[in-house]
C-alpha cells in the first residue's frame, strides 16, 4: 500500500485512476446492464445464421430488427412487423416463394422459392426468436396417409363451410375485390395448407388451432388431396372453375355446332344446268 | 298495305321497286341424274341403317359393360360405360337427324310454295247464323223476362268464387313474425359450424374468421345431449340454418367504428354478423382480414365489417345484420339477443 500512497501525486496517477474506473464500470455494465431484446446470450447458431440472412434479404422492407417499415405517412406498411408471426408464417411465405417479394403489389404471387430449405429453417428460427408465434406444424398433422374415408368426408364438410367461399369447391381458387384473388390450392404440400390456415397470409383470415383443431386441418388437407386426385370420367373438367369455363365451352362449341348445322339445313344446294 | 300487294311472284307491285317475284326454279343434280339420285338415296338409307346398328349397340353395351366399375375401364380417359352409351345413342340420334335433312334437301320435291294469308274471321253467313241462334236461346229461356231467376243465378255463380279463395288457407298458417326472427335468443351459445364446439374469446386470433351457428343447429352426435339442448332436426333445422348462420371475425378494437348504440356489441374486438347476404340471401364468407370487407360471390355486394356491416358496393340495400355478443359464466361466447333487424333478403313488407 506504501507503493500506492507514495506515488499518488505522480503525474500519471490521475490517468491510471480514471482508466481503472472506466474499466470497472464497463465490466460491471456488461455484467449487470440491460441486454438486447433478442436472446443474444444463448443464441444458437441457427438463429444467428437466420439473422444474417434476414439482414441481407429481408431487412429492406421489414426493418433491421424485423419491426416493420411504415410508409405513406405511417398509413400503411411497406413491410409489416414480423415480431410474433412465428416460424409457421416464415415457412409458408418463404417456402412458397411469396417472400422475398419482387415488388410491393396488390397481392404477392406464389413463385419458385429463393432460399434453400436449410436457409428457410434458419430464417424461421430467427423470426421465431423475436416473439411467441405459431410454430411449424407437427408432421403428424400434415401427413394424410393414415386417414380413413370418414376423415376425408369430415374434412370435406369443414372445407365446404370454411374454404370454398374463396377457394372454390375443388380448390381452383377465385377472384376477390380490387384485383386480389384467392390462389388455387392445387398440388400444395400439406404443410403449407396447414400453415396458411394457421397464420392467415395476406387477405386470408386465420383459422386458429383452437377452433379448427389440428385433426380438423389434417382432414381438410386430406379432402383437398382426395377431391383433386379424382379422375374426371366425364371428360375435361375445364379447370373446375364452374359456369365461366363451362358456359364458354357450351357457347363456342355447342352453339357453334348448331349454327353450322343450321347453315347447312338452309343452304341453297347445288343446281343442275336447266334441263328438266 | 298499299305497297307490295301480291307475293305470289306475278310481279304486280305498287312499291318503289318492282317485285322481283320468286327466282326461277332450277332442278338439283339429283333431279336430273338418276345415278346421283340413287347415290343420295343410299346415303340417307345408310345413315338410318347405321343409326339402327348404333341403337342396337347401345342395348348390347348396356348389359355387356358391368355397371359397378366406374373408372375401371376407360376409353380416351372417359369411363367406358359413359363413353359407349353416350356415343352410341348420341350419334344414332344425330344420324337420324342428318339423314332426314339429307333426304329433304336432295330427294324430296323442292318446288317453292307460296301460301297466302287470309283473315281468320268466320264467314258472314256463319256469324249471322250464330247470332240468330244465340238470340233465339235468350228468347226461349226467357232470361230477359224473368229477372228473379237471372239475378239469383248470378248470385250463385258469384258466390262460387269464395271456395276457391277459402281453400288458399290450406297453404299453411300465416307466417306471423317468423320472417323477421331467427332461432338466436338471449344466452344461446355460438358454436363452430361442422364441429359444434363452443368458442372462447381467447381461442380467436386477430384476423380470424369463424363460420358459426347457434348451438341448437349443430347435432352433437349424442341424442340425449341433443334433446337437452333442443337441437333441431330435418327440415326445421335447414329452415332455421338458412337464417341463423353467422360469421365471427376478430379485429383490433381501435379498428372498429361501431354505429351509435352498437359500441358494446363486440367482445374484445370479436364481431358477429349474419352470414346471409341482404340482397337475395346467398351465404357469404369471402372475408378479407386486412380490409375487413366481406364479399358476396353471387352479385358482388361488399360489406364493411369494421363499420357496422355497411354496404360498400353492389346491389344489397341494407347493411349486414349484426348480432350482439356476450360471454356466459363458463367463458363461452353467447348471443345477447336475437338479431335486431330482419336477416336475409329484403322484401316489400319487412320492418
Amino acid at each position: 500500500m506504501r507503493f500506492l500512497s507514495t506515488r499518488r501525486r505522480h503525474p500519471l496517477a490521475g490517468i491510471i485512476v480514471v482508466l481503472f474506473a472506466l474499466t470497472a464500470m464497463g465490466g460491471l455494465y456488461s455484467l449487470l446492464g440491460p441486454r438486447p431484446a433478442s436472446a443474444d446470450a444463448g443464441q444458437s447458431d441457427l438463429v444467428k445464421q437466420g439473422q444474417q440472412l434476414f439482414l441481407v434479404g429481408c431487412a429492406t422492407c421489414h426493418g433491421l430488427a424485423a419491426q416493420g417499415v411504415l410508409s405513406n405517412g405511417s398509413q400503411s406498411n411497406y413491410g409489416p412487423s414480423l415480431v410474433g408471426v412465428g416460424a409457421a408464417a416464415v415457412d409458408f411465405q418463404v417456402g412458397t416463394g411469396r417472400m422475398p417479394a419482387a415488388q410491393v403489389d396488390t397481392q404477392i404471387p406464389r413463385k419458385r422459392p429463393t432460399y434453400t430449405d436449410a436457409e428457410i429453417q434458419a430464417l424461421a428460427a430467427y423470426v421465431a426468436s423475436l416473439g411467441p408465434g405459431p410454430a411449424i406444424p407437427d408432421a403428424k398433422y400434415t401427413d394424410i396417409s393414415g386417414l380413413s374415408a370418414a376423415d376425408v368426408s369430415r374434412g370435406g364438410a369443414f372445407f365446404r363451410t370454411n374454404c370454398t367461399a374463396c377457394h372454390n369447391s375443388v380448390g381452383a381458387g377465385g377472384a376477390l375485390p380490387d384485383g386480389r384473388y384467392a390462389p388455387a390450392i392445387r398440388g400444395d404440400e400439406g404443410r403449407y395448407i396447414y400453415e396458411a390456415m394457421l397464420t392467415g397470409p395476406q387477405q386470408m383470415p386465420v383459422f386458429s388451432d383452437d377452433v379448427i383443431t389440428p385433426q380438423d386441418k389434417q382432414a381438410i388437407i386430406a379432402y383437398i388431396n382426395s377431391v383433386q386426385s379424382q379422375p374426371s370420367y366425364g371428360g375435361s373438367a375445364l379447370g373446375g372453375i364452374g359456369p365461366v369455363s363451362e358456359g364458354l365451352a357450351a357457347w363456342v362449341f355447342g352453339i357453334g355446332a348448331l349454327v353450322l348445322v343450321t347453315v347447312w339445313i338452309a343452304a341453297h344446294g347445288a343446281r343442275a344446268e336447266r334441263k328438266e | 298495305m298499299s305497297g307490295l300487294k301480291r307475293v305470289d311472284g306475278t310481279g304486280d307491285s305498287e312499291g318503289p321497286l318492282p317485285n322481283p317475284g320468286l327466282s326461277e326454279h332450277l332442278p338439283r343434280p339429283t333431279d336430273v341424274d338418276p345415278a346421283l339420285e340413287r347415290r343420295a338415296e343410299r346415303q340417307v338409307a345408310g345413315m338410318f341403317g347405321l343409326a339402327t346398328l348404333l341403337i342396337l349397340g347401345f342395348c348390347v353395351a348396356y348389359f355387356a359393360i358391368p355397371g359397378d366399375t366406374l373408372g375401371k375401364y376407360t376409353v380416351l380417359g372417359f369411363d367406358a360405360m359413359n363413353f359407349t352409351l353416350g356415343m352410341t345413342l348420341g350419334v344414332a340420334l344425330l344420324l337420324i337427324g342428318f339423314g332426314a335433312i339429307q333426304w329433304a334437301k336432295k330427294l324430296m320435291d323442292d318446288h317453292e310454295i307460296v301460301e297466302l294469308r287470309h283473315s281468320s274471321a268466320s264467314s258472314p253467313e256463319d256469324r249471322k247464323v250464330a247470332l240468330e241462334e244465340l238470340s233465339a236461346g235468350a228468347t226461349e229461356s226467357g232470361i230477359g223476362r224473368r229477372p228473379l231467376i237471372r239475378n239469383s243465378l248470378i248470385g250463385a255463380l258469384g258466390v262460387l268464387g269464395f271456395p276457391a279463395v277459402v281453400l288458399l288457407a290450406d297453404l299453411g298458417p300465416l307466417p306471423g313474425n317468423a320472417p323477421s326472427t331467427t332461432v338466436w335468443k338471449k344466452g344461446m351459445r355460438v358454436v363452430n359450424d361442422v364441429s359444434g364446439t363452443p368458442i372462447k374469446p381467447s381461442e380467436i386470433e386477430l384476423g380470424q374468421l369463424i363460420n358459426a351457428e347457434p348451438i341448437v343447429l349443430v347435432p352433437t352426435g349424442d341424442p340425449k345431449t341433443d334433446q337437452q339442448l333442443g337441437v333441431l332436426e330435418g327440415t326445421e333445422q335447414l329452415t332455421a340454418k338458412a337464417k341463423a348462420a353467422v360469421i365471427l371475425v376478430r379485429m383490433r378494437p381501435d379498428e372498429i367504428h361501431a354505429p351509435a348504440g352498437r359500441e358494446n356489441w363486440d367482445v374484445d374486438g370479436i364481431l358477429c354478423y349474419s352470414k346471409i347476404c341482404t340482397h337475395v340471401g346467398c351465404p357469404i364468407s369471402l372475408y378479407e382480414q386486412q380490409t375487413h370487407h366481406v364479399l358476396c360471390p353471387c352479385h358482388q355486394s361488399t360489406f364493411d365489417l369494421a363499420n357496422g356491416g355497411e354496404v360498400l358496393f353492389g346491389p344489397a340495400a341494407r347493411p349486414l345484420p349484426q348480432l350482439q355478443l356476450g360471454v356466459d359464466g363458463d367463458g363461452y361466447l353467447i348471443a345477447v339477443d336475437d338479431f335486431q333487424v330482419t336477416v336475409g333478403p329484403s322484401y316489400p313488407q319487412m320492418d
